[in-house]
């Protein structure tokens, strides 16, 4: 869940526009130079953005007593980088906030600093740093998206924290937005990382090469995991 | 196979959990995190906290009601899952005329 239209006094919603734009505008750029490099990587562009659709429309209910919804967005990070992952996150926003007023437009910085710069960020990191250690490919998928959901929402909590501050004492703002946002969205952020874990299993199965190219995964354990499917 | 028995697992461990929530909450609605936030700033944190409107506000367009509002979400993921689907079927599809 995003934060809504208004919640955000200024300067904070400015602040987070100036943060998010050139990461957005650095992955259009990346965006473009991918797309006329290797047009063999379009259709797994558009499944990446399309999980963003349709895992961000799902308002799923949590043991908390609210709902939330997960963001989708660790696959695209786990296969283009943050950069362009940004990109795909902020058209799911503009759409969220253009049609069904969910979001907002002077909080569309920060809800896309949260779900689609740092969320994604993370996830590349772990992934990237976990597939150097040799952890097994599902398993680390499933943590890298998993984690990259919480930590959208951890972000969404510290946003509000500081827009609050004059609210009481930082820490206890924090721990009552995380108290909402974060502990709603531990069951999301693993159901997430499972659904993210079956689908890149296709992706291995019927397009490994682009996997190869993408710098995703090496030769050696595409061969390894293609013979774990037999 | 394995990894699609661990995710059927997972599934129906969410639904577990939901049904706890709904016990343990039994007044909840399951509304949004966000409106839960929304509350939260306007009773504890700044009380009387009013949503700032932007003057564009007006020329928004913004659904009639819910039903106009589950309509667009189905139809985000219906287009999200018309394209994963696609991309997926003609691949597996020009592998196996191999």
């Amino acid at each position: 869940m995003h934060i809504f239209e208004g919640f955000l006094p200024s300067p904070w919603w400015q602040a987070w526009f100036v943060f998010s734009i050139p990461v957005i505008l650095y992955g259009m750029y990346k965006m473009n130079k991918l797309v006329s490099e290797r047009r063999e990587v379009v259709p797994l562009l558009a499944v990446a953005g399309a999980f963003i659709f349709v895992l961000s429309s799902l308002k799923l209910p949590s043991v908390t007593g609210s709902s939330s919804h997960p963001t989708g967005t660790g696959m695209a990070a786990i296969l283009f980088g943050p950069a362009i992952t940004a990109v795909l996150g902020v058209i799911v926003l503009l759409y969220q906030a253009i049609f069904l007023a969910h979001g907002g437009i002077t909080t569309l910085g920060a809800n896309s600093a949260s779900m689609a710069i740092i969320g994604p960020f993370v996830a590349y990191v772990f992934y990237k740093a976990a597939s150097k250690a040799g952890m097994n490919f599902y398993l680390n998928v499933f943590l890298a998206t998993a984690i990259a959901d919480w930590v959208t929402y951890v972000v969404t909590s510290l946003q509000l924290a500081l827009a609050f501050q004059s609210g009481g004492n930082f820490l206890t703002l924090f721990a009552g937005f995380a108290g909402i946002f974060a502990a709603t969205q531990v069951p999301l952020a693993i159901l997430e990382g499972a659904l993210t874990a079956l689908i890149m299993k296709y992706v291995v199965q019927i397009k490994s090469d682009v996997l190869v190219d993408l710098n995703v995964l090496t030769t050696a354990t595409v061969a390894k995991l293609k013979e774990a499917m037999q | 196979m394995k990894l699609e028995y661990i995710v059927a697992i997972v599934v129906l461990l969410f639904a577990a959990q939901f049904f706890y929530g709904a016990m343990a909450n039994p007044d909840s609605e399951f509304g949004g995190a966000d409106g839960a936030a929304g509350d939260y700033i306007s009773e504890e944190v700044s009380p009387g906290y009013e949503p700032t409107v932007p003057w564009f506000q007006k020329y928004l367009f913004e659904p009639p009601g819910g039903e106009t509002e589950s309509l667009l979400f189905a139809l985000q993921a219906a287009f999200g899952a018309i394209i994963i689907g696609y991309t997926i079927g003609y691949y597996k599809g020009k592998n196996e005329a191999k």
